[in-house]
């Protein structure tokens, strides 16, 4: 997205010249008055318009990028998803595409909250979700979803998904869970440490009681409460016979206040409810902090079944009717207006248009289809009305599929284990057996009465509990993550690093991933300024992205009068002589077949040699190094493209990348990256459209950029910003780094076991020195992890 | 020691209604957009204005 002049009443020193749109920075043709605000369409106009007279201009000042170009037609019917609210008000939930910045949600929000009776419009930065509630007729729900619409955003249609409710209950839970326990943690320990340094002055026994009694006042209620998520795990894995880290979790935290109350009760002098309550805390705080990262992949298959959940036209006996999608059967007759997406798998019987299909197999170019053609839900009605005869709705359209694929390589990838997992799995009976063996040992050998054994068992399994191994890995992923922040590479997944960890093969989708995704005409075709110039005052009628971009080539470019579109085919001039001609081979009529596999176009004249021109997408600007750092690196690296071969090898042979699939459909992405892990090898996937988001969730790990799909974005592990493919090397570098420290940091906590729990074993532990052992052991794993972003700050001066 | 009659419940009172603001606000839905709730600090609020002109 480029940066463009952002205020609308910017004037423009030259009249005539290629302009910015004032609302979405596209090229504006065409004169253009001086002191007045271009468009580069009516779309635009209407969407600055709405705005301006809303009284929102300062959205202009706000936002910090171009603004989306407003869809020709919507015309969906909403109301079948309006539900009541509160006081006969109606409600309705949407899920909003388009929006980028923190101008989109002002202004969607803001220009809602104008419309009379509108009572609540609030929309979600994290979920993108648009909750409006509004006074009066249902059907007003179409003029507001218009408003939208016409602002330049879409509205999808959101089903109420019931493990994404479930999912949203447990991060609530935990949330108030944490409070209870950071409440309590915070309390008890002013009590303990009064309690500390009563032992060495002179506190009398029975404030010492009052205060044990106090934190075990406060203590038990908020460990039934708070240590529920821990207790519950515990027993459904006892149920199966295995055991995990919540097991001795719940143990040592049961044990360690039933001892505490024992020893209150006979007033002794040391009790353990802090160290209960404040490990409790401290694991809470690593299990939401996972849990919520595991939140995004959840939302991600949801939102690919939204693209299509758009009311559908129907054509039946009595007329076009609106129906949900879901109540479209197959055989049904389906109306798709120009500029709508389609919403099911079908034929088409009537119409001729262009498909914008790159959702679907990542092709850049508009592909033309007339009766007979097979087309999938998602793709973009470019041109003109299209008749289809439906052959699969709902789950059972491609699109459908790869959402169920996409949701099968997520759960593959939840089975993950993590290293501190992998830790805890011998941890935990090691830590067991060693309570046991104290408690036998002491009883039996060191002769100890009951309740003094036990005491040490408590306070060997308070020692040993995993503080520091909770945090160990945590905190490398928080200093790693706002490291690669500041390089503009924001981190989505919880385990991402540590599956990046190991990679040796790179895997990249060509077109938006090693290329920018826009079609450039090529210079060395550009030569004859005079056909050229000819070709863009053609071009310049047209929305066609090869047209833009022959456009583009040459400036101040006046659009030739009386130029016709044909869909799919090209565009033509009647002209004295003859007609000019600007399109495909077959119909300019020139018979050559494409040779290179260069989009081109062709012009035809009257009297003239027909004119080629040829278009390749242009590589990132540091394309070639990084692919060249990376081989010397030693990674494999390897090219699956949904293009077709011609254009895959160029750029494949620029790069000098030898292992190269061209024209792969999404399931074919997914088994060759699939194919690639049974050999054993770990695999990063850099990829940005839906025809790689199934493939980027089978890999180890993945990458897209931001200028890619939402969906891509979701199924990602990072997505980087920017136009540089550098953050591909310093997420791996990045990645290779906190493993190490994460691995450092857990022998740092293994280590500090080895001394503290033979003192624990050996009776000598009190309160006050498992609360230093513990603090002070988390201090030393936090510190550690700093050292990452130490070395980026020396790097960098 | 009497001052510690004051002063235990006054430190309690005071965590339990730091710990009830806050499950007040989650239920009230404050933390169900953090980057939302983020971003919206940019806005000088116009929402009163707006409501004035469009009634």
């Amino acid at each position: 997205m480029a940066l463009v002049a952002l205020s609308s009443d910017t004037t423009r020193p030259q009249a005539d010249v290629a302009a910015a749109c004032a609302h979405c920075g596209a090229p504006v043709v065409g004169k253009v008055d001086d002191g007045k605000p271009a468009f580069c369409c009516s779309g635009c106009a209407g969407a600055n318009a709405l705005i301006k007279g809303l009284g929102l201009e300062r959205y202009y000042s706000l936002r910090d990028a171009s603004a989306p170009t407003p869809a020709d037609t919507d015309t969906a019917d909403w109301r079948e998803f309006v539900q009541p609210g509160k006081d006969g008000a109606c409600q309705v939930e949407f899920l909003v595409e388009g929006m980028h910045c923190a101008a989109c949600l002002w202004l969607i929000e803001q220009a809602l909250r104008a419309q009379p009776g509108v009572q609540q419009a609030r929309l979600s930065a994290s979920t993108r979700r648009l909750t409006l509630s509004w006074k009066g007729a249902a059907g007003r729900v179409n003029d507001l979803a218009g408003i939208v619409s016409r602002l330049g955003y879409r509205c999808l249609a959101l089903t109420a998904d019931a493990a994404e409710k479930i999912g949203n209950a447990e991060e609530r839970d935990l949330l108030r869970a944490m409070a209870v326990a950071g409440f309590a943690a915070a309390n008890i320990m002013l009590l303990s440490v009064s309690v500390w340094s009563g032992h060495v002055g002179e506190m009398g026994f029975a404030t010492r009681d009052l205060f044990h009694a106090i934190s075990a006042l406060i203590a038990i209620p908020a460990i039934a409460y708070a240590g529920r998520p821990f207790y519950r795990s515990a027993f459904a894995v006892l149920r199966q016979g295995r055991t995990n880290m919540d097991v001795p979790i719940t143990i040592g935290v049961t044990l360690a206040v039933a001892v505490s109350l024992a020893e209150m009760l006979r007033s002794g002098p040391h009790a353990y409810f802090d160290a209960a309550v404040t490990l409790l805390f401290f694991l809470l705080v690593g299990r939401y902090l996972d849990l919520r990262a595991r939140g995004f992949a959840r939302r991600t298959a949801q939102r690919l079944v939204a693209w299509t959940a758009k009311p559908v036209s129907v054509l039946t006996e009595t007329g076009i009717m609106q129906r949900p999608a879901h109540l479209v059967a197959v055989g049904d007759c389906v109306l798709v207006a120009a500029g709508e997406r389609v919403p099911v798998d079908g034929t088409v019987i009537e119409g001729h248009s262009a498909l914008d299909a790159s959702l679907i197999n990542g092709e850049t170019l508009p592909q033309p289809v007339e009766s007979g053609a097979n087309v999938f839900a998602g793709a973009i009605n470019l041109e003109a009305p299209l008749t289809l005869r439906v052959t699969a709705v709902g789950s059972a359209t491609l699109l459908g599929e790869i959402a169920r694929l996409m949701e099968a390589a997520e759960q593959g990838r939840d089975r993950y284990v993590r290293l501190a997992e992998r830790v805890a799995r011998w941890y935990a009976p090691v830590v067991h057996v060693t309570a046991l063996l104290s408690f036998v040992g002491w009883i039996f050998i060191g002769d100890a009465d009951w309740r003094s054994a036990m005491l040490i068992a408590a306070a060997v399994l308070i020692i040993t509990c995993p503080c520091a191994l909770a945090l160990a890995v945590p905190v490398v992923q928080v200093v790693a993550s706002s490291r690669l922040m500041r390089r503009g590479i924001l981190l989505k997944s919880a385990t991402a690093l540590e599956r990046a960890a190991p990679i040796d093969t790179i895997v990249f989708d060509k077109t938006g991933t090693l290329t920018l995704g826009q079609p450039r005409l090529l210079a060395d075709d550009a030569g004859d300024a005079g056909s050229l110039r000819l070709a863009a005052a053609l071009a310049a009628r047209s929305r066609h992205p090869l047209c833009k971009s022959l456009l583009a080539a040459c400036d101040d470019v006046a659009p030739a009068d009386g130029v016709e579109e044909l869909p799919g085919q090209g565009l033509r001039l009647a002209v004295p002589d003859g007609e000019i001609r600007l399109g495909h081979a077959r119909f300019a009529g020139v018979d050559t077949q494409p040779a290179d596999g260069y989009s081109e176009l062709w012009l035809t004249r009257p009297g003239h040699a027909a004119r080629r021109f040829r278009f390749a997408d242009t590589l990132r600007s540091d394309a070639a190094a990084v692919v060249d750092g990376l081989r010397r690196a030693g990674f494999r690296l390897a090219i699956l493209s949904g293009d077709h071969a011609m254009a895959v090898s160029a750029v494949a042979a620029r790069l000098g990348i030898t292992d190269w699939q061209a024209g792969i459909d999404p399931r074919g992405k997914a088994s060759a990256i699939a194919a690639l892990k049974q050999q054993g090898r770990h695999v990063l996937m850099v990829g940005d459209g839906l025809n790689d988001a199934v493939a980027l969730a089978q890999a180890d790990a993945s990458l897209s950029p931001s200028s890619g799909l939402d969906i891509a974005q979701n199924a990602a592990d990072a997505v980087f910003q920017g136009e540089k493919l550098a953050a591909v090397p310093e997420f791996l570098a990045v990645a290779r780094r906190s493993r190490s420290l994460a691995q450092q940091n857990l022998a740092l906590a293994l280590v500090y076991n080895l001394f503290a729990v033979p003192l624990a074993i050996a009776g000598m532990v009190t309160p006050l020195i498992a609360a230093i052992a513990m603090s002070s052991s988390s201090i030393l794993v936090v510190g550690n992890a700093l050292r990452l972003d130490l070395g980026r700050r020396k790097e960098a001066s | 020691m009497t001052i510690l009659l004051f002063l235990i419940p006054a430190a309690l009172g005071l965590g339990l209604l730091g710990m009830f603001g806050f499950l007040w606000a989650l239920k009230a839905g404050q933390m169900d957009d953090l980057e939302g709730a983020g971003r919206r600090v940019l806005f000088d609020d116009a929402d009163a204005e707006l409501r004035e002109r469009s009634k």
